[in-house]
């Protein structure tokens, strides 16, 4: 299609002797003046979200920060605080994390190392390409369905992470399959021709070498995974609870299912409080992005 | 595909049978994401059929009413036209606002900006798309709206829940998606065509607008129907925002319900298993399951058919 | 070409676990030895139901869990209907309720051979509101309300009264599955088989009625109901209509007026008990807890205690389950 180009440009440039007219310069400012007011608008968005978010909650988070990570929640909104919901995140993280990195990781390295090339590797390569465009409020029925109620474990810990976990497994995969891809061929023939067999090559080298890219878009898929509510809601997670899970089956809440609730109430004191969970949250996720960044900056292999 | 090693000597039979083993785990990890897209359209079918056993499926293509009768399932309305309603405007919505800002982001990314400009810009982009969905339905209904839609717009006509603001909501959050595919198909449009515009004369601007863009389309296009499919699903900022009321309206300053905000309604509401009610979910999700998997097809279609060939 | 060992990625990684885990961990410390001198019990309680006497049981469960950390209360809003529908069910423990229990409702827990116990915990005042934006509202009767919430009912003001402005209704009021919903329609509406209405389908319906709160604080031509708790704690935003049944001035919605019945839309509160759940000692302490701490309570929410005879009565009929003192 570089016939386009020809098509537009050669006639008409030649025709006008190929000069810059004071109407091109025009559209050219006002146009450089758009892409310039078009970039800022989604920058100007993102700072003023942020900005009413602290300006919302960090009086209410500043004012007593220990009192409102381990408080309870409570019918006086001064009084509330987030520890139950917060502890919740942070084991729902972990088990998502402990379901979903194997099983991830293990089929990345089968497609990327294995797998011939057929039909049924191009079915699941697709089929992984879909589940990852799939709203997370229906893998959020699909863990009512099958593991709150059909597997009758409840909304508990257990099923809220095994949801969680089948969420972020087409993330988690696409990240693993490009780390494993980006380790040069050359590493693999000089293992093969010492005498070792693929799987050893692939558990001496390819994986240790692929390993950092991967470890970074798993926490970039767990971040992702913290901060969803929609899942977690329709299993039905609890959000008035008052103790923290001590077994798998217990029921738990979350960060984002927190502040859903709080953002509902009408009492402006919700709202604050609302505002100064939200600051946690965000903070959690910058943290875990910022570790995913040093991961993927300090480590990765520069071949 | 990979190399793979030459068959060698009998030394290694031992490590072959153990391998084996190794590989049919590895096998089954893959195949396991087959289970799941099975477990999806299982549950949503399953529940789904019992759904139109009891309510007519006729009905749910072409009512105009949406209202979940009591938990007996005496007397309610399940037509899915209202939500279909909802779930448009706020896709239409968002496009709007999202399309032309993620494009011009994107040109100005691809064409315009330096590297260092870049390594600020595009980390911004990620943390917009990182931020969660019930914080920005948070600032939609605490700022967009009393803040921003109702000076502008009157306190009268603006409800204080409406489309406006959950178009804006999700407009930003698929602006990232939009610009960083668009970007990366206009990085994709090799340099040759550029200057070849160049050396005829062209502006900066008339490449980006009449080469690049051009050259661009389908993964413009692509990034555009992935944006609508992520709007589509969308579930918290909508239900925060928008409001919990279906109906038939183009009015994007009334409250609507989405298909997934109508999800989440009926889920806090009342989730007893067996209900109508209950069944509806899985209608509902069906739907959305089948909407956002068209979209996502449809996308995937565009690039493989109409990606340019450069030579 | 160098190699830099990314074996150390692994060691992060798994720092980063174990960081986490700790940090969950440090959390179970408080389910050992809570407060008191009372036995230690555990165990989970179940609670769903209505929205409208959720605050309550918040309530309760929040100061019960400062002697009994041990014991893990669940608090759902289902509403009233859906609360019977998993109490019968079997899927809870406890039933929050805004209204008694249904024959129909009765007759799905005798057909799962599910007994339970009914207590009364409290009266609420159902508070029909407007936005405190709102000039032209004080007080409605059970004629006009009848008018605005009948299926076919006023759109704009001026139907409701001619004196009201020409604009549109915007009402909010709880869904189909809430005990609210039915008790208004009962009182208000009637029954549509004995010259009653049917209510209208076309508002913003909600079974969380902080939604309904925002709703209705947010437009200056509302118009809606809840419990009367909902509308102390968000004085500022809203107000309350005078309601006045034929031939009557129009009674505000106050402690008194709730306590003494002259307010007409006075409703009792219950919590319905499975007699299996009564077996186990954590749920009788958390009855018992319940019957002795409401009425010392519930102002905090923003209810009205019931006449302390229905207390008295409850614990009563606790008295047999109880196995411990």
């Amino acid at each position: 299609m570089s016939s386009l180009s020809t098509e537009v440009f050669a006639p008409s440039m030649l025709r006008r002797g190929a000069t810059r007219t004071a109407g091109t310069i025009a559209a050219d400012l006002v146009f450089s003046a758009l892409l310039f007011v078009g970039t800022l608008v989604g920058v100007i968005a993102l700072a003023t979200l942020i900005w009413s978010i602290f300006d919302a909650g960090w009086a209410r988070l500043a004012a007593d920060p220990i009192a409102f990570l381990t408080g309870f929640v409570s019918r006086f909104p001064a009084r509330a605080g987030i520890k139950v919901p917060l502890v919740g995140s942070a084991y729902l993280m972990v088990l998502t994390a402990l379901f979903s990195f194997p099983i991830g990781v293990g089929a990345a390295i089968y497609l990327e190392e294995f797998a011939p090339r057929n039909r049924v590797t191009n079915f699941v390569e697709a089929n992984i390409a879909n589940l990852a465009g799939v709203p997370s409020v229906v893998y959020g029925l699909l863990g009512l369905g099958i593991f709150a109620r059909f597997l009758r474990m409840g909304p508990s810990l257990l099923a809220g992470a095994l949801t969680l976990a089948v969420m972020s497994l087409p993330v988690i995969i696409v990240a693993a399959r490009e780390s494993i891809r980006a380790v040069p061929e050359s590493i693999r023939l000089g293992a093969y021709a010492l005498g070792a067999t693929k799987w050893q090559t692939v558990r001496r080298q390819v994986l240790p070498a692929a390993l950092p890219g991967t470890l970074t878009g798993t926490i970039l898929a767990l971040s992702r995974a913290i901060g969803e509510t929609a899942p977690l809601l329709v299993i039905g997670l609890p959000i008035v609870i008052f103790s923290l899970p001590n077994d798998l089956r217990d029921p738990v809440s979350a960060l984002p299912l927190l502040i859903f609730d709080w953002t509902s109430r009408a009492q402006a004191a919700y709202a604050e409080a609302a505002a100064a969970a939200s600051i946690v949250l965000l903070a959690l996720l910058l943290a875990m992005n910022a570790v995913a960044i040093f991961l993927r900056s300090r480590y990765t292999i520069r071949w | 595909m990979v190399a793979t090693p030459p068959e060698l000597s009998v030394t290694r039979r031992k490590a072959r049978t153990g391998e084996r083993l190794i590989v049919n785990a590895l096998f089954t990890c893959a195949v396991l994401s087959i289970a799941v897209t099975v477990g999806i359209i299982a549950v949503l079918l399953f529940d789904a059929v019992e759904f139109f056993r009891e309510s007519s499926f006729f009905d749910f293509l072409t009512g105009t009413v949406w209202a979940p009768g009591q938990g007996a399932g005496v007397g309610g309305r399940y037509g899915v036209l209202p939500l279909l309603n909802g779930t448009l405007l706020i896709g239409l919505g968002s496009l709007v606002v999202g399309l032309p800002l993620g494009v011009l982001t994107a040109i100005y990314l691809s064409e315009y900006a330096s590297n260092r400009i870049r390594g600020v810009l595009k980390p911004t982009l990620e943390i917009l798309a990182g931020i969660p969905t019930v914080v920005v339905g948070f600032f939609a209904l605490q700022f967009i709206t009393p803040s921003l839609l109702r000076p502008i717009f009157g306190e009268e006509r603006v409800f204080i829940f409406n489309a406006a603001a959950g178009s804006i909501a999700v407009g930003l959050m698929i602006l990232p998606i939009i610009a960083s595919i668009s970007e990366d198909a206009m990085r994709a449009v090799p340099s040759s065509l550029r200057e070849a515009a160049f050396g005829l004369g062209s502006t900066k601007r008339q490449v980006s607008v009449r080469v690049v863009v051009p050259a661009a389309l389908s993964g413009i296009a692509a990034s555009v129907i992935l944006g609508l499919s992520r709007a589509v699903g969308e579930t918290m900022a909508v239900t925060i925002a928008a409001g919990n009321s279906p109906k038939m309206t183009l009015n994007f300053f009334e409250s609507i319900q989405t298909l997934t905000a109508s999800i989440a309604q009926t889920v806090r509401g009342e989730a007893a298993a067996g209900t109508v009610r209950y069944n509806s979910l899985f209608a509902l999700g069906m739907a959305l399951f089948l909407i956002t998997l068209g979209m996502n097809l449809l996308s995937a279609r565009i690039v493989r058919r109409f990606r340019q060939v450069y030579s | 070409m160098t190699r830099r060992t990314a074996g150390r990625g692994w060691l992060l990684g798994l720092a980063l676990a174990a960081a986490l885990v700790a940090a969950g961990c440090g959390g179970t410390d408080d389910n050992t030895g809570g407060g008191g001198g009372t036995t230690q019990l555990s165990g989970n309680i179940v609670i769903d139901g209505s929205s409208t006497v959720a605050p309550v049981t918040e309530a309760i469960a929040e100061e019960f869990r400062k002697t009994q950390s041990g014991v893990q209360v669940t608090v759902g809003t289902s509403g009233t209907g859906g609360g019977f529908t998993k109490f019968c069910n079997g899927e809870t423990d406890i039933s929050d309720a805004s209204r008694a229990i249904k024959d129909e409702e009765k007759a799905a827990c005798t057909g799962k051979n599910i007994k339970y116990q009914e207590f009364r915990i409290g009266l609420d005042g159902l508070a029909v509101v407007t936005s405190a934006q709102n000039q032209f509202l004080d007080t409605l009767t059970f004629k006009q309300l009848a008018e605005i919430f009948k299926q076919g009912g006023a759109k704009t003001w001026n139907q409701v009264d001619p004196k009201f402005p020409n604009e549109k209704i915007a009402i909010f009021a709880p869904d189909t599955e809430s005990g609210t919903y039915d008790f208004f329609n009962e009182e208000v509406l009637g029954d549509p088989k004995e010259g009653g209405f049917k209510p209208r389908s076309d508002y913003t319906a909600s079974s969380d009625d902080n939604t309904l709160v925002q709703g209705i604080e947010g437009e200056a031509n509302s118009w809606g109901y809840f419990g009367y708790a909902y509308f102390q704690n968000n004085k500022e935003g809203l107000k309350d209509i005078k309601v006045a049944k034929e031939g009557t001035t129009g009674i505000q919605p106050t402690t008194e007026t709730i306590t003494s019945g002259e307010y007409p839309l006075s409703r009792p509160l219950f919590i319905y008990v499975k007699d299996d759940a009564l077996k186990r000692a954590e749920v009788q302490q958390f009855v018992k807890f319940y019957l002795e701490q409401t009425p010392q309570l519930i102002a905090d929410v923003g209810y009205v205690a019931a006449p302390q005879e229905d207390y008295t009565q409850g614990l009563s009929k606790l008295q047999p389950f109880l196995t411990t003192s």
